[in-house]
């Protein structure tokens, strides 16, 4: 009986649920970043977003005005993301120790110039990117129909989910950071060169966001807003996860996408659009109540 | 206190008293929110400064005092006074009950947790609709009363004198808590939470503590922003104004609350004429000044006030 009702809950939300698991990647994708740049320097980085903002919007100019094809486009998002990494590490530098509401006041600012820059550049119209045409077509799955390319960004996702577990757990590099995550101090005396391992997560971060732009242009609007939307999402991610903690942001994506994707769908089928958020903030809460620490932290 | 910090405090509270005989109509208005979101701030300041819990969900008091002392005087009395205190009860009774959970957790995640149930509340009052009249919020809101005169806190220099009054008594029962060994624990916890644990204080029941009279006082604040407009909705407690609180108290400088007040003032003063000028890059701007604090002063306003001071002083 209750395989059953859970069989017709499936049934009867199967598009919540698929979208769920798209925008959990997408999040995920977003959060790697945010997380390990909180884990080694920690900064809360506001501006995360507005690489995100930055890149949807670089894919929508080249895929939609200069025609370019949007895998070329995405790989262009990436160069851009890390010469943006860079600059974004410079500015982080001088408030590294100055304490999180100087950080967070930082980047809030950053990214409010940026969500205006666009506005100047691109105006406040609601625009799209054209998805790559091999992943057009819907696919029938488990007896849906389903955009394929929501399926390629699942696909896309897991991908950069086990690259980023096996470096992070099988190389030097990354056993450099899950020290430096511990005992910054403690690496860099033993004769590591933590600045640069830091300096190439941040770089790291910032292009995985950038392209996140770009493959999340097709699913989520491209507008100013978009950028609050996401960082708001990558946050909680990252704090119902664990802080710093990789397998932590992908349980906490997958959990938070169900949460925002099935909350906006029942909140319309019971005809209360606005209750969407009671979804996603409960959940959050309900986690942080019963684990402080996040699901994964320590 | 020295004689000159005396004698500054009371110039500057006659020119409080003054103002309206120096402003328009609307100069007023605009002085009146500044002092209610100062006191607003300034209860944040009680957390965020000087006890080290960085709450993002301020607002969610804020409105449930602005919905209290509305709903109150729909219903019940237009009392000013009376709705004054049901909110600040309302409010605190609010705040413990999300506090409990909220105090166990710390930095970000706390954070985060007082993030989300701002954003449950503000969501309740969008959704309760029978109650709070969904997004077109409580209106009709009669004018408050003092005592016996049913009109006199209706021109709006008069309700400027009595929203200087009660704020006042908000900010010196803010300043006693701070100066009391209640606030030194306060401090202490925000430096040392374990060795406060060791020498014997109660860390739990402290930050419960602070964070249900924080949550108190913003209720009060609520209160005053509902009586001035007569009108209170979602928007009134959305993230937006739990992050303003937040932006204004760095700007001004933690840990001073006259930092909370002057942010506040900078903040609506900076809003009010700059989006005349550039309405539509009002975002930009804001953008470049809150670079501009980190970077060229750090500590805020109040901190490089006294710098400069101790620059002329010497």
């Amino acid at each position: 009986m209750a395989s059953l009702l859970a069989a017709n809950f499936f049934d009867q939300n199967f598009s919540a649920i698929l979208n769920g698991v798209a925008l959990g990647m997408l999040i995920f994708v977003l959060a790697i970043g945010l997380s390990l740049i909180f884990g080694l320097l920690d900064v809360i980085n506001l501006a995360h977003g507005s690489l995100y903002l930055l890149g949807t919007y670089l894919g929508y100019q080249l895929v939609e005005h200069q025609g370019l094809p949007f895998i070329l486009a995405a790989g262009i998002a990436i160069v851009f993301g890390l010469a943006l990494g860079l600059v974004l590490a410079g500015a982080l530098l001088p408030v590294r120790d100055r304490g999180h509401l100087d950080q967070v006041l930082l980047t809030l600012g950053l990214f409010f110039i940026v969500a205006d820059l666009v506005t100047i550049i691109w105006g406040r119209d609601f625009h799209t990117i054209t998805p790559p045409g091999f992943l057009r077509p819907s696919k029938v799955i488990f007896g849906h129909y389903y955009p394929s390319y929501r399926l390629g960004v699942i696909v896309v996702g897991l991908v950069i989910a086990v690259v980023t577990y096996v470096v992070f757990e099988r190389t030097q590099l990354g056993a450099i950071l899950r020290a430096a995550i511990e005992d910054r101090a403690m690496v860099a005396a033993l004769g590591h060169n933590v600045k640069l391992a830091t300096l190439s997560v941040v770089l790291a971060g910032s292009a995985l966001a950038t392209f996140a732009g770009v493959i999340g242009g097709p699913i989520e609007q491209v507008t100013p807003g978009v950028g609050d939307d996401v960082l708001l999402l990558a946050l909680i991610v990252v704090v119902v996860g664990g802080l710093g903690s990789i397998p932590g942001a992908f349980v906490a994506s997958l959990i938070i996408g169900q949460a925002q994707s099935l909350g906006v769908a029942l909140g319309q089928e019971h005809g209360l659009p606005q209750a969407a958020p009671f979804a996603l903030f409960g959940t959050m809460a309900l986690i942080l109540i019963a684990r402080p620490q996040g699901l994964f932290g320590k | 206190m020295t004689r000159a910090g005396l004698a500054t405090r009371l110039a500057v509270l006659a020119l409080l008293v003054a103002a309206p005989a120096m402003l328009d109509t609307y100069r007023t208005f605009l002085l009146t929110e500044i002092l209610i979101f100062g006191l607003f701030a300034a209860s944040l300041d009680l957390l965020l400064g000087y006890t080290g819990l960085p709450s993002l969900g301020h607002a969610g008091y804020f409105g449930v005092g602005g919905y209290a002392a509305g709903l109150f005087a729909l219903h019940v009395t237009p009392n000013a006074f009376a709705q004054l205190a049901v909110a600040l009860g309302v409010a605190a009774g609010v705040a413990l009950v999300t506090g409990v959970f909220a105090v166990r957790s710390r930095g970000v995640y706390f954070l985060m947790l007082t993030l989300a149930f701002g954003q449950l509340l503000w969501v309740l009052a969008l959704n309760w609709t029978s109650l709070t009249g969904g997004s077109n919020g409580i209106y009709g809101i009669p004018a408050p009363t003092l005592g016996g005169s049913s009109s006199w806190l209706v021109p709006s220099d008069h309700f400027y004198w009595y929203t200087l009054g009660v704020f006042l008594v908000g900010y010196v029962a803010l300043k006693f808590v701070v100066a009391s060994p209640f606030g030194r624990a306060l401090a202490g916890i925000r430096g040392n939470e374990e060795r406060m644990g060791s020498l014997g204080y109660s860390v739990p029941l402290s930050k419960l503590a602070v964070f249900t009279l924080a949550g108190a006082i913003a209720g009060f604040a609520g209160a005053l922003a509902c009586q001035q407009s007569k009108y209170f909705s979602p928007d009134g407690m959305s993230f937006d104004v739990s992050a303003v609180a937040v932006v204004v108290i760095v700007i001004g400088g933690q840990r001073t609350l006259l930092g909370a007040v002057l942010g506040a003032a900078f903040y609506y003063v900076m809003r009010d004429q700059l989006s005349d000028a550039l309405s539509s890059h009002w975002q930009l701007v804001l953008g470049a000044v809150f670079v501009l604090v980190v970077y060229l002063l750090p500590g805020g306003l109040v901190s490089g006030g006294r710098r400069l001071q101790r620059r002329v002083v010497r």
